[in-house]
């Protein structure tokens, strides 16, 4: 006997916007053979779905970056990382959205530094589910890896091995939960 | 438009100062320069000394700083890098680095030596140095080899290449300047 089952393959209907408690944007990169992560906030995220389609549209300050360091904070505002004199704001904007099951692919436009450079995220949603807070709450992680030399962000330094300091590929994450509004 | 000149070197009759002079006299229309001479002054950096109120030669120099729209050092170079008390300035105006007066700050590098190379190994070490401090530095070199022939006896920079790419250099400075105060209209 075989068992039929249905892959979800649409996304629940509404505007859906980042709850800012419990959702985190960040990033891992490589540094000195160990792992350098920090993390963005407040950011905006919002999934808009309706009959016609869906889009996720994401956006923070690129003065919002934080890491545990405040020296090494000051200089990824510096010309040398986010230059956010020139260009302070990120953004990501989706132009295409795929979901099979739990599995949802993204692909889009991420505005680094003044570049866009088209990306593809990949991730999980799970179900929409009343909120303690009321409403109704929707997890979502997206991921991707980018190469920050395609957004003019070369910054490097020789360790005292020969091995450059820092890596070029940044692993970029969104833990959303997403509430409907 | 106001250049701070500051130059690496403290002897009387420092190539690199005249270099900064140089550079004075190519300017473009609306910009002048004015040499910084505090640079004996500045304590060595000491974390204990860091205080509120500075030491007063480094308030002047954060002042100085803080004062102008672009800044252009010329930097020997000793033993492949830059001078100690070039570099102890820079420690201490770099301090506290979210708020140092050379953050975003438009910098130029040149150098003068009087060996063939012109210190570009000390003016790449000084780039680096000014970058880590989130400085805006401008692309471009001058390196002024065997200085002690390069200069006219009015202090004018006698070889035509390295005189347009003064020009050129300073140029850059002043381009990147205006396009930040466009920014902060």
């Amino acid at each position: 006997m075989t068992t039929l089952t249905q892959t979800q393959e649409t996304l629940p209907t509404g505007t859906w916007r980042e709850d800012p408690v419990h959702s985190h944007v960040g990033f891992e990169i490589g540094y000195a053979g160990g792992v350098f992560r920090g993390s963005f906030a407040p950011f905006e995220a919002r999934l808009e779905v309706d009959g016609s389609g869906a889009s996720i549209l994401g956006e923070a300050r690129a003065d919002s970056v934080h890491v545990l360091d405040e020296n090494l904070n000051a200089h990824l505002l510096a010309p040398d990382f986010f230059d956010v004199e020139r260009t302070p704001l990120l953004r990501f904007e989706s132009t295409e959205i795929r979901r099979s099951g739990n599995d949802v692919t993204v692909g889009g436009v991420l505005n680094l530094k003044g570049t866009a450079v088209p990306v593809e995220l990949e991730g999980t949603i799970g179900d929409a589910a009343p909120s303690p807070s009321g409403g109704e709450r929707l997890p979502l992680h997206l991921e991707t890896t980018v190469d920050r030399r395609a957004f003019g962000i070369e910054w490097q330094m020789e360790l005292p091995n020969g091995e450059p300091a820092l890596a070029y590929d940044v692993k970029l994450s969104a833990d959303l939960y997403l509430v409907k509004g | 438009m106001k250049v701070l000149g500051i130059s690496g070197s403290l002897r009387r009759d420092s190539h690199n100062t005249q270099l900064l002079r140089a550079a004075a006299e190519l300017l473009p229309e609306g910009v002048e320069l004015e040499l910084w001479d505090g640079l004996k002054t500045v304590p060595p950096y000491d974390e204990d000394d860091d205080l509120a109120e500075a030491p007063a030669a480094v308030a002047e120099l954060r002042e100085a700083i803080a004062s102008a729209d672009a800044i252009l050092f010329s930097t020997p170079e000793y033993n492949h890098s830059v001078p100690g008390q070039l570099k102890n300035a820079l420690d201490w105006a770099s301090r506290p680095l979210a708020t140092s007066p050379l953050r975003n700050k438009p910098v130029a590098v040149v150098g003068a030596s009087m060996g063939a190379f012109g210190a570009v190994w000390a003016q790449a070490e000084l780039r680096k140095v000014l970058a880590a401090i989130g400085a805006r530095v401008i692309e471009g070199e001058v390196a002024v080899g065997h200085a002690h022939q390069r200069f006219g006896e009015h202090g004018q920079l006698t070889d035509d290449d390295l005189r347009e790419q003064l020009a050129e250099v300073v140029d850059g400075l002043d381009t990147v300047t205006r396009a930040r105060d466009l920014l902060a209209a």
